[in-house]
């Protein structure tokens, strides 16, 4: 039972000295400690949400440059398709000038063949009456002297002619 | 009956774990301590009259004394103080009492038996430094000395992360701060804060100092306890707002006929609750160390050598469990205290909807 029954001296002491300590710790510990805690805390949650912002910007810098990009890309994919385009058609233009050319050309190549072979023609045609006025004066020369040739010649001729 | 805020019923939660835990220990090691105190009187008493038997023997030693018996010979007589009203404020050593066979004598009249002073038979005002005051000075100190450190170490480095003694200091400050205080009081926490940082570090530090050997029993000693309780109930009733006080005497929502029952219940509870606080702690510590004693008893009351090498290795373990009883018992008071606060502070809304 003595242990149930609290003695008045350790009371006293007790309540003394826990009121010291607690003034004491309360102004000269807890109060600094509790203080710098906080001013610890709210800079490192400073820290924190300066660090997210920056993350922020460092995204939205992202997609501002990634939309860049997207539009250079898409301009150069424009420019080398224009550029594409615009030399087929300058080939297929080339190619159809050169066809264009080259019947010409021919064309006239054509013209002038065939020029020279009317003048061609008309001169052999020239020669042979020639040769054969020269042939048939020869030949009448010398048959003229026999009528019986002449004869037959010209019957030969009047038969040629019935033909026609 | 109540609206508690979802943490409070947590914290409560948590609590009842640990004191469930707690009262275990205490009725296991209530038990043990029962048994061999038991089985040490009857040991004993039966063979020699002339050695105090071991009972006593583990009762003075959790009890409060007016020397400091560390081992024999190295005994620390510390200063008597009386004061009564014929004499007035006396005071010399409690050497005085006690003769060269180290038996107890009269001095000047005065008389020590049992641990209390007579004068002319009658019981004299004592405010002697005994073993508990001197341990209960050494703990302050200590507490003094260890939190300066820490202080000077947060002024000397501000805004560094944690070194040394503050390091080890600093998890246990905002543990108390984030999961002790807060969670149970509330937005107004930050009042109470000092007074429940100064009594969980008192508690602790009592309860780690306890453990040394040759130690006092100061948080397991009842004036302690009782007196750390009354801080408590001050500071709670004296915080109590209105909704706190009309809970009591005129609890929300509850019938006529039963406010019978619930106004003496509800008073009654303001008086149980520091009660359990006093209880609790004292019994905890006090079960504690009667349990390492009687193990230790046990080589003595056998005389051999293999129990004391049995109950040596019992006593380890036994101590180990002290060392965490000694931090529940402190969180748990402090838990408790906040919660007293917290309900005694809180704001009732929607008690209209009762």
């Amino acid at each position: 039972m003595e242990l149930l029954t609290p003695g008045s001296g350790l009371i006293f002491w007790q309540a003394v000295v826990f009121l010291g300590l607690f003034l004491l710790l309360s102004k000269l510990a807890w109060k600094p400690i509790l203080s710098s805690l906080k001013e610890r805390e709210t800079s490192i949650q400073a820290a924190l949400d300066s660090a997210e912002k920056a993350k922020e910007e460092m995204a939205t810098l992202k997609a501002g440059n990634e939309k860049l990009l997207k539009e250079s890309r898409e301009e150069r994919d424009k420019i080398l398709r224009e550029a594409r385009e615009a030399a087929n058609r300058i080939h297929e233009e080339a190619q159809v000038a050169a066809k264009k050319n080259a019947d010409r050309l021919i064309d006239e190549a054509k013209a002038v063949i065939n020029s020279e072979k009317q003048a061609a023609m008309k001169d052999v045609r020239e020669l042979v009456a020639k040769f054969s006025l020269e042939v048939a004066e020869k030949v009448i020369k010398k048959n003229l002297a026999a009528d019986k040739a002449q004869q037959d010649l010209a019957q030969g001729f009047v038969k040629e002619i019935k033909l026609n | 009956m109540k609206i508690l805020p979802r943490n409070a019923l947590n914290t409560i939660k948590k609590g009842i774990f640990l004191l469930s835990l707690a009262t275990f220990l205490l009725a296991f090691s209530g038990a043990f301590g029962q048994e061999e105190h038991s089985a040490s009187t009857t040991e004993h008493s039966a063979p020699s009259g002339e050695e105090p038997s071991i009972s006593e023997v583990i009762i003075e030693h959790v009890m409060d004394n007016h020397v400091w018996h560390f081992f024999n010979g190295g005994t620390w007589y510390l200063p008597v103080i009386v004061h009564t009203p014929e004499r007035g404020l006396e005071i010399f050593s409690s050497r005085n009492f006690y003769n060269e066979h180290h038996a107890l004598v009269e001095y000047n009249g005065y008389k020590l038996e049992h641990n209390t002073i007579y004068l002319e038979g009658k019981p004299v005002r004592d405010f002697s430094i005994t073993k508990n005051v001197a341990m209960l000075f050494l703990n302050a100190a200590l507490i003094l000395w260890v939190m300066l450190a820490v202080s000077r170490a947060y002024r000397a480095n501000p805004g560094k992360a944690p070194s040394g003694l503050q390091s080890f200091i600093e998890p246990v400050i905002l543990f108390v701060k984030d999961e002790v205080v807060k969670p149970n009081i509330g937005p107004r926490y930050e009042r109470y804060l000092p007074y429940l940082l100064t009594l969980f570090f008192f508690i602790l530090f009592g309860n780690l100092l306890g453990l040394l050997p040759g130690a006092a029993n100061l948080t397991g000693n009842i004036a302690v306890t009782v007196t750390l309780a009354v801080f408590t109930f001050l500071i709670t009733n004296f915080s109590g707002n209105s909704s706190y006080w009309k809970h009591i005497f005129w609890t929300p929502g509850v019938p006529l006929p039963l406010r019978v029952i619930i106004l003496p219940v509800e008073i009654i509870g303001v008086f149980t609750k520091p009660f359990s606080l006093m209880i609790r702690l004292f019994a905890a510590i006090t079960a504690g160390h009667i349990v390492m004693l009687s193990l230790i008893s046990l080589t003595f009351i056998f005389h051999s050598y293999m129990v004391g090498i049995g109950s040596s290795i019992f006593v380890l373990f036994i101590s180990l469990i002290e060392l965490l009883v000694a931090g529940i018992q402190a969180y748990v008071f402090t838990l408790f205290t906040s919660l007293y606060i917290g309900l005694a502070v809180e704001e009732h809304h929607g008690e209209e909807a009762h």
